[in-house]
């Protein structure tokens, strides 16, 4: 540890002794010449030097490193005619304004089109996060990097399955895109994370909310995109190499990636990453088998020009996760034990071993696009992809059935669909869509264990119109609607006992297709018609302020778990059954917001509610007993609920140096049918940052981050259950909320230019400085052992 | 609008050609492998008539609760030698689980506990490889007349050596049945 650090102040003294040059730097905001709104993902390549940058969310870029005089600027941008600009730099820091033609059909050079920062929808909020942040997270999960924006928290099992929570919902209805697919990767369970690595995005966006109706109908929490940085028409290779090791876990990981590009359009793209950490570290004990051994690596080939363009894209993910020892417990008198006693019931010695229980899951993600411009209407797309996820889980088991996996489940997908943009009308752009989808689930039944998911076939449908009409430069609303159909025909096998006990012998007897005796066949076929709408409007004021207000209308299907879930769930020792009855969700919600941006200071005040009708809910119901002993029963079940809360930030740069930012989420969640708090909704938060930064001082950047996550005080009450052990009824601690806890981060960061243009970026992340113990109320661990201890992670990114 | 209809009959086909399903393709039945359904307890005195203490589960981890049955009371200051089956009785025929328990015999350890007001001592009589108790077999001695309860748990994975308490040993519960037991 005390190698490392050495290590990087050696580095960046040397940073220091080879001072540079040509100390000016030129800044400047990239605007649209109609309705002079910022252009956010313009490139600024300054010719001669090969040098380029991107601008930001709010158009600006910033170069450094300048001789004195003058620079010559290529700024283009997807949607505009490129140009070229001349600027003087003559003081330290000049600044430039440059505007772009923002006029489609005049253009007659061949361009990038890509994904440019550009915002998705209007009136919803989104935020972006760029790939150097994302650096930052390297050995991290795109869950951990996600918690940057305010109103994300996550619903961790452990520290390595991080489920992003939007506004206070995840799972299902929380959406995933990778590099435009909707990630099929049996989002429904608790523990199970997105299977994206981290590396591969270029940049990740967040839309809260439902608004973006091109994704998908059903996103009430909102919208995740992970994409691939742009790549430039230009004859060029280049690449980056991304190392990290870290000290709690004493493992490490490394990317690398390399683009080869051309003039022509033409491109090519690999990356890979591997990561392999053993078992983590609370504060006081070792969290045995913790460990993590993951693989990722994706593979394009395309072409991009001005009017077509195609992409042939592959990515795979596999990801073997060790699961806390001491978590896998047989009753309920194991669980209030574990709950009473302070130190988990198993702590052995540091191993890379990732033993039972433990997760292995794979996906493949394949993708094929094509997009063609029609001159006078707009840009038309079509797409296929196929994905396949397969899991498996890993169970204390005994005998031969030790190393057979207790959970065997392939979910394979197969989605085609197109889009068209209309866009000849400046005023007014149309967008339209077309999805379908097939997906099978099939669980194999070697596993010696009934399948908690059943055999399934699922189809999808769904039609898409939105608009975005810009009444003037300052106000632009935008509309949408959307259909969706889905069928799940599946086959699944019920206990005859629990199809009794749930009363479907009453209600679906006519699905039974075999009786085989103590298990019944059957084949339930359920049809979902779901509609989702938005509208909403963007108004700009002032130099740098905005109002937004949306209003968005979802409807979700429940999913697989939700529906046919059917037995005993062993980390959580409760019994989890799901009901054929769980009718689509409805969610209406209002979101508002007032931002200012400017170079001085801004903020986000974004105040919401969602008020969602037939809300599928998994809480505790009541008890069963098996020869094991009493095990608590959780129920899906359906109620009217409310979430209402603000996310709030606010960023002030004191000097060219110092910058503050603060966050803020507040969030209420209520059962209005019971007139009670919901379970796991996110407890306040309160992040505060310093951060100095100064470019001529080899980018040094040396951030201080905060996190206070207050108790949740509001929390559905504890349930009573028999204990054998002590032969009557207890009370079962299973609800309350751990205390509240108070995290410190530090993050240093310093360039490093050995040859030209080979840039290498040195970093180091402590988490958890002071190595406070804690537990999260969202961790479903929190019961057996401690949050993590402190972290050192040093990482380095050298620029090819 | 030649586009639109582009598109839709491009989307028809894709999904005509992948919409031609498996349908026949009935899943196989599982059978739970290692669930355990019953607990049998023979205690056997020197002279006089056995004793059995049964708790039943067919349907697992189903809804139903398992059966539990006493054949009769023990008699007072009496030793009697316990043996322990443990069955899976969801396949055909029920699958004896006490063998794979005494071969993991490191892995495994029943605990034995009176309560209630019962008058009553148990010690093992059998013993892993590490001379560790196991307690498929074990002795009940019964005091005088009284009325309480016997819980049998059995654990996997537990802390071995351990103190004799459940709270030291650790690991998973895959037993734990409790009987009303009446000395007579």
């Amino acid at each position: 540890m005390k190698f490392l650090f050495l290590c990087f102040m050696t580095f960046g003294s040397v940073a220091i002794v080879l001072a540079q040059e040509c100390p000016y730097s030129l800044s400047g905001t990239v605007i649209d010449f109609h309705d002079k709104t910022p252009l956010a993902g313009a490139s600024v390549v300054v010719t001669g030097l090969d040098r380029q940058v991107t601008t930001d969310a709010s158009g600006r870029f910033y170069i450094d490193d300048l001789c004195e005089g003058f620079v010559e600027l290529e700024v283009s941008h997807p949607e505009c005619i490129s140009r070229f600009v001349r600027a003087d730099v003559e003081d330290e820091e000049s600044f430039i304004k440059i505007t772009l033609e923002h006029h489609l059909e005049e253009l007659e050079e061949v361009q990038v089109v890509g994904s440019a920062i550009k915002e998705r929808t209007n009136s919803s909020q989104e935020e972006t996060i760029l790939s150097t942040d994302l650096e930052r997270y390297t050995g991290n999960s795109i869950g951990d990097a996600l918690k940057r924006i305010t109103g994300v928290s996550s619903l961790n099992t452990g520290a390595a399955i991080v489920k992003p929570v939007v506004q206070g919902l995840s799972g299902s209805r929380v959406t995933i895109l990778n590099n435009g697919v909707r990630m099929q990767d049996m989002e429904w369970g608790d523990e199970h994370a997105p299977n994206i690595d981290i590396n591969l995005a270029g940049k990740t966006t967040l839309i809260k909310g439902a608004g973006a109706l091109q994704y998908g109908g059903d996103a009430i929490g909102g919208v995740i995109l992970v994409e691939p940085e742009k790549i430039r028409a230009q004859d060029s290779l280049y690449g980056k190499v991304l190392l990290n090791g870290v000290t709690n876990g004493r493992g490490g990981s490394g990317t690398l990636e390399l683009t080869k590009s051309y003039k022509n359009g033409w491109f090519i793209k690999g990356q890979a990453s591997y990561k392999r950490f053993g078992d983590l570290e609370a504060p006081d004990y070792i969290l045995s088998n913790t460990g993590i051994a993951q693989i990722g690596a994706s593979f394009s080939l395309g072409k991009n020009s001005f009017e077509e363009g195609w992409e042939a894209y592959y990515s795979f993910f596999d990801s073997d996760i060790a699961i806390l020892r001491a978590s896998h417990i047989g009753n309920v008198d194991d669980l209030i034990q574990a709950i009473n006693s302070q130190t988990p019931n198993v702590v052995e010695d540091f191993t890379y071993t990732i033993g039972s229980p433990s997760q292995e899951v794979t996906h493949h993600l394949a993708k094929g696009s094509y997009y063609k411009r029609f001159e006078g209407a707009g840009k038309l797309s079509l797409q296929y992809d196929f994905q396949q996820n397969q899991r498996f889980e890993y169970d204390l088991r005994r005998g031969e059935t030790r190393d057979i996996p207790s959970i065997d489940l392939r979910l394979t997908t197969h989605t085609i669909s197109t889009d068209f943009r209309a866009d000849a009308s400046e005023q007014n752009r149309i967008h339209l869509g077309l999805m379908a989808r097939y997906q099978n689930n099939s669980a194999d039944p070697s596993t010696g264990v009934r399948r908690l998911i059943p055999d399934y076939d699922r189809y999808d449908f769904g039609a898409f119109a939105l608009t975005e009409y810009y009444v003037s430069p300052s106000w632009v609303i935008d509309a949408g609607l959307r259909y969706d159909f889905s069928r799940i025909d599946a086959r699944k096998f019920y206990q005859a006992s629990r199809w009794a006990e749930r009363g479907y012998d009453i209600d679906f007897n006519d699905l039974i297709i075999e009786d085989l005796g103590s298990q019944l066949l059957t084949n339930p076929v359920l049809d979902y018609h779901n509609f989702s709408a938005t509208a909403g409007v963007e108004h700009t004021f002032g130099e740098d302020s905005k109002v937004r207000a949306n209003y968005a209308l979802a409807q979700r299907a429940p999913n697989p778990s939700e529906l046919f879930s059917e037995g005993l769930h062993h980390s959580a020792a409760r019994i989890e059954l799901g009901d054929l009855r769980i009718t689509s969700e409805t969610s209406h919600k209002i979101a508002v917001s007032v931002e200012k941006d400017s170079e001085k200071w801004g903020y986000v005040l974004a105040p919401y509610v969602n008020r969602i009708n037939d809300f599928v809910l998994l809480e505790p119901s009541g008890v069963e007993f098996t020869i094991r002993g009493a095990f608590p029963v959780w129920t899906y079940r359906q109620t009217d609920a409310i979430f209402a809360g603000i996310d709030a930030s606010l960023y002030s740069q004191w000097t060219p140096t110092w910058r503050s930012e603060h966050r803020f989420s507040f969030i209420k969640g209520k059962d209005e049918t019971l007139e009670g708090p919901l379970i796991n909704v996110p407890p306040v938060h309160l992040e505060n940052g310093l951060v100095y930064q100064n470019p001529q001082l080899r980018k040094l950047r040396i951030a201080v981050e905060s996190r206070y996550v207050f108790r949740q005080n509001e929390f559905p009450e504890n349930i009573e259950v028999f204990s054998p052990v002590a032969n009557e009824q207890v009370v079962l601690d299973i609800n309350t909320p751990p205390p509240a806890y108070h995290l410190l981060d530090l993050d240093l960061e310093t360039r490093l230019t050995l040859i030209a243009n080979n840039d290498l970026t040195l970093g180091l992340r402590v988490t958890n400085v002071f190595n406070t113990r804690y537990r999260d109320y969202l961790n479903r661990l929190r019961f057996f052992a401690d949050d993590l201890g402190r972290n050192l992670a040093l990482r380095i990114k050298w620029i090819i | 609008m030649k586009l639109v209809q582009l598109s839709i009959l491009s989307m028809a086909i894709g999904l005509l050609t992948f919409s031609c399903d498996n349908d026949d393709d009935t899943p196989q039945v599982v059978n739970e492998e290692e669930v355990i359904t019953t607990l049998n307890v023979t205690l056997t005195p020197q002279t006089g008539t056995p004793v059995t203490l049964q708790s039943q589960d067919l349907d697992g981890d189903g809804p139903n609760a398992p059966v539990v049955t006493v054949s009769g009371p023990l008699t007072s200051d009496t030793t009697y030698n316990g043996v322990i089956t443990v069955l899976n009785e969801t396949v055909s025929p029920a699958e004896n689980i006490t063998e794979e328990v005494e071969e993991e015999a490191e892995e495994h350890q029943f605990f034995f506990s009176v309560g209630g007001g019962l008058e009553a001592t148990t010690e093992y009589t059998n013993f892993d490889g590490d001379q560790n108790p196991l307690g498929t077999e074990f002795r009940i001695i019964a005091g005088s007349p009284s009325q309480g309860t016997l819980t049998f748990t059995l654990r996997h994975e537990p802390k071995k050596p351990n103190d004799g308490t459940l709270s030291d040993a650790g690991g998973e519960t895959d037993i734990a049945v409790s009987f009303d037991v009446t000395v007579e």
